[in-house]
C-alpha cells in the first residue's frame, strides 16, 4: 500500500510538471480563425437561405431543408476533393462546428474505409462520429417531444 | 437581400464556432465530443425557447452550426408532439431534419465511391 | 557459465556482433527533411503502387530487408532469423512481409522501441550462439497509423502542439557474428551490450503527448544502464533516443537531472532530427520507422566514417492502445538501450 501511494505522488508531480511546461495551443489566433471561417460558412448558408426564400419561394421548412442539403453537399464534396481537411487545419472548430463539418465527419471515414469494402467498410464506418451525433441529437429530441406532450395535457 | 442578415449570420455563426474552439483548445475535448455536445445543447436550448430568438436574429448563423441541427430536431419534435401527441414526439425530430441526414448519407456514400483519401502533408 | 549480465537489466556481449549493413526506405516528407540525402529510397507515392497503405508498408518492410542483405551479397536463405515489428494490429506488416521472405521469424511488438528491441535480441541470440546472421527491421507508415490510432485522413481538424507525426519509413539492420568475413557495408560497427527497459507509466493519458508519456521510461532505462555498466554520460559520444520529440526531450532532460544525470549536449532525438521545423510537424517525428531509418541511414554511416565511437541507441515506445485509451487507461512507455561502438 505504502509503495502504491508513493507512486501516485510521483505520478502527480510528473503530470503537474508536464502540464506546466507543455507547449500551449495558440488559443487566441485559433479563435480568430474559427470565428472568420465559421462566420463565412454561415454566410454561405445565409446566401442559400435567401436564394430559397426569394427565388424558389420555399416555405420555412423548405428553406431549412434546402440549406441543410446544400451545405452538406458542399462539405461532402470538398472532403472528397481533399480540400476540407486543409480548411480544417487552418480553421479548427470554424470548420468542425458547422453542418459542413458534420458532412466531413461522415465522408472522411466513408472514404478511408472503402478498402475494407462498401458494406462493412464505407457504410459501417460512415457513422463513427455522425452516429453518436444522431443518437444524442435524436434521443434528446424525442425526450423533449415527450415532455412537450406531457406539458400540453 | 438584406446585408444586415449576413452581418448577423457571420457574427453569430462565428461566435458559436469560437465557443467550440475554446472547448477544443482549453479542455482538449475531441471533435466528436464537441459535435455531440453541440447538437444536444441545441436541442436543450430549443426546448427552453432560448434558441429560437437566435435563429430569428442570425438566420443561417444559428442554423448552420450543429447547434442548429439540434434546434431543428428539438423544434420538430415539439411541433410533432403538439400535432400528433406521442407519435409526433417520436417522428417530429427526424422528419424536420430528414433532408440533411439523407443528403449526408447519399453524398457521403457517393464521395466515398468516387474519391480516395490522400496522405496529409 | 560466463557471466554476460550486469545487474538486473544490462547485458554485455562476449563476442560483440557486428552490424554489417543497414537499409532504409522512407516517404516523400521524410525525404524532404534534413536527412533526405542519406536514405536509400524515397517514395514519391506512399502507396508504392499498391492498392492499400497497409500493403505498401508491408512492401517497404520486405524491400528494406532485401536491400540490407544485398549489401552483403546474401540471400534470404542465408539468414537464420528475422526479428521485426511495426505499429499495426497483429503486427501485420512484419508478419505478412515475413511470409514473403521465408526467413525463420520472431515478430516483435515494442511500439516505437522495436528497432532497439530487435537489435538487442538479435545480438543476444548471436552472442549466445543461437544464430549467425540476423536481420532486424521496423516500419511505420503515417497513413496506416493515422487510421488505426487517430482519425481518417480527410477529416478536418487541428493537431495539438505536443502531437508528433508518424514517420513513413522502414529501416533494417543486418547483424552478423563477430568473425564474419563476407562483404559488408559497415566494417567497424559492433553491438557491445544493452539494457532491457522496464515498462514505466507516470499516468499520461493524452495520446497527443506521447513524448511526455515515454520520457520517464527513457530516463529509467538510461539510469539503469549507467548504474549497471558503472559508466557516466561522458563515456558516450551520443545518447540517442527514438522519438521523444522536442517536448518529450525536454521532459527527458529534466527527469535525468532529477536522477543526477547530466546529459549536457550529448542527447539527440531521432524525432527531432528527421523533420525540419518548417515542415509543421509540431513536436517532431514518431513511430517505429523514425528511429529505424535515422539509425540505419544516418547514425551508422556517420559512425562508420568515424564521426563518433560510442553511442547509446535508445528507442522509445509508447505502448498505447486505442481500446485501453477509450477505457481511460494511461499510456505506458518503454525504452530499450543498445550500446553501439566503432572498433
Amino acid at each position: 500500500m505504502g509503495e502504491k501511494r508513493q507512486k501516485t505522488a510521483q505520478e502527480q508531480r510528473y503530470q503537474q510538471r508536464v502540464n506546466e511546461k507543455m507547449p500551449r495551443s495558440k488559443t487566441v489566433s485559433q479563435c480568430v480563425r474559427a470565428f472568420i471561417a465559421g462566420g463565412l460558412i454561415c454566410c454561405i448558408g445565409q446566401a442559400v437561405r435567401v436564394f430559397g426564400e426569394t427565388t424558389l419561394h420555399l416555405d420555412a421548412e423548405g428553406v431549412a431543408a434546402l440549406t441543410a442539403i446544400v451545405m452538406v453537399f458542399l462539405g461532402a464534396t470538398l472532403t472528397g476533393f481533399g480540400v476540407y481537411d486543409k480548411i480544417g487545419t487552418w480553421a479548427g472548430a470554424g470548420s468542425i462546428v458547422p453542418i459542413t463539418g458534420f458532412a466531413n465527419s461522415i465522408v472522411s471515414p466513408a472514404m478511408e474505409f472503402k478498402r475494407e469494402g462498401l458494406i462493412l467498410g464505407t457504410a459501417a464506418k460512415m457513422f463513427t462520429i455522425a452516429g453518436p451525433v444522431l443518437v444524442y441529437g435524436i434521443g434528446a429530441s424525442v425526450i423533449v417531444g415527450l415532455i412537450a406532450c406531457l406539458l400540453a395535457k | 437581400m438584406d446585408w444586415i442578415d449576413f452581418f448577423w449570420a457571420f457574427v453569430i455563426g462565428g461566435a458559436i464556432c469560437v465557443v467550440g474552439q475554446l472547448l477544443i483548445s482549453l479542455t482538449r475535448l475531441t471533435p466528436a465530443r464537441i459535435l455531440v455536445l453541440f447538437v444536444t445543447l441545441g436541442v436543450v436550448l430549443t426546448a427552453f425557447g432560448l434558441y429560437e430568438p437566435l435563429v430569428e436574429l442570425a438566420g443561417a448563423g444559428a442554423t448552420v452550426p450543429l447547434t442548429g441541427f439540434g434546434y431543428a430536431l428539438g423544434k420538430g419534435a415539439m411541433e410533432g408532439a403538439m400535432e400528433n401527441g406521442v407519435i409526433g414526439a417520436f417522428t417530429g425530430g427526424i422528419t424536420a431534419t430528414a433532408g440533411g441526414v439523407a443528403a449526408a448519407i447519399v453524398f457521403g456514400y457517393l464521395n466515398a465511391v468516387i474519391f480516395t483519401p490522400k496522405t496529409k502533408k | 557459465m560466463k557471466q554476460k549480465r550486469l545487474g538486473r537489466q544490462t547485458v554485455v556481449f562476449e563476442a560483440p556482433p557486428r552490424i554489417a549493413a543497414g537499409a532504409t526506405i522512407v516517404g516523400d516528407m521524410e525525404g524532404a527533411g534534413p536527412l533526405g540525402g542519406y536514405f536509400d529510397l524515397i517514395l514519391e507515392d506512399d502507396t508504392w503502387g499498391e492498392d492499400t497503405w497497409e500493403k505498401a508498408e508491408r512492401k517497404m518492410f520486405e524491400q528494406t530487408v532485401r536491400r540490407a542483405l544485398e549489401r552483403c551479397a546474401m540471400q534470404p536463405a542465408e539468414i537464420d532469423l528475422l526479428l521485426g515489428g511495426d505499429l499495426l494490429n497483429q503486427i501485420i506488416t512484419a508478419n505478412f512481409a515475413a511470409r514473403e521472405l521465408a526467413i525463420p521469424f520472431l515478430g516483435l511488438y515494442g511500439a516505437c522501441s522495436t528497432m532497439a528491441e530487435s537489435l538487442l535480441l538479435g545480438s543476444m541470440l548471436i552472442d549466445g550462439g543461437y544464430a549467425g546472421h540476423v536481420a532486424c527491421a521496423a516500419t511505420s507508415h503515417f497513413s496506416t497509423a493515422e487510421r488505426q490510432y487517430r482519425f481518417p485522413l480527410e477529416m478536418g481538424g487541428q493537431t495539438t502542439p505536443t502531437a508528433q507525426r508518424t514517420v513513413t519509413g522502414a529501416g533494417s539492420s543486418l547483424l552478423v557474428e563477430a568473425g564474419y568475413a563476407g562483404g559488408a557495408q559497415f566494417r567497424h560497427i559492433f553491438v557491445t551490450g544493452g539494457t532491457i527497459g522496464r515498462v514505466v507509466d507516470l499516468g499520461i493519458t493524452d495520446a497527443n503527448n506521447m513524448g511526455a508519456a515515454m520520457a520517464p521510461a527513457a530516463a529509467d532505462t538510461l539510469a539503469a544502464h549507467l548504474r549497471e555498466q558503472n559508466r557516466t554520460v561522458s563515456d558516450y559520444d551520443m545518447i540517442v533516443t527514438g522519438d521523444l520529440g522536442s517536448f518529450g526531450s525536454e521532459m527527458f532532460n529534466e527527469l535525468c537531472r532529477d536522477k543526477g544525470i547530466d546529459l549536457s549536449d550529448r542527447h539527440r532525438d531521432c524525432g527531432n532530427m528527421i523533420f525540419d521545423l518548417a515542415q509543421k510537424v509540431d513536436c517532431g517525428g514518431s513511430g517505429c520507422g523514425c528511429s529505424a531509418v535515422t539509425l540505419n541511414a544516418f547514425l551508422l554511416r556517420r559512425m562508420e566514417e568515424g564521426d563518433f565511437t560510442r553511442m547509446l541507441f535508445m528507442a522509445t515506445g509508447a505502448l498505447m492502445s486505442p481500446t485501453a485509451g477509450m477505457q481511460g487507461d494511461s499510456i505506458p512507455g518503454i525504452a530499450h538501450a543498445v550500446v553501439i561502438e566503432r572498433r
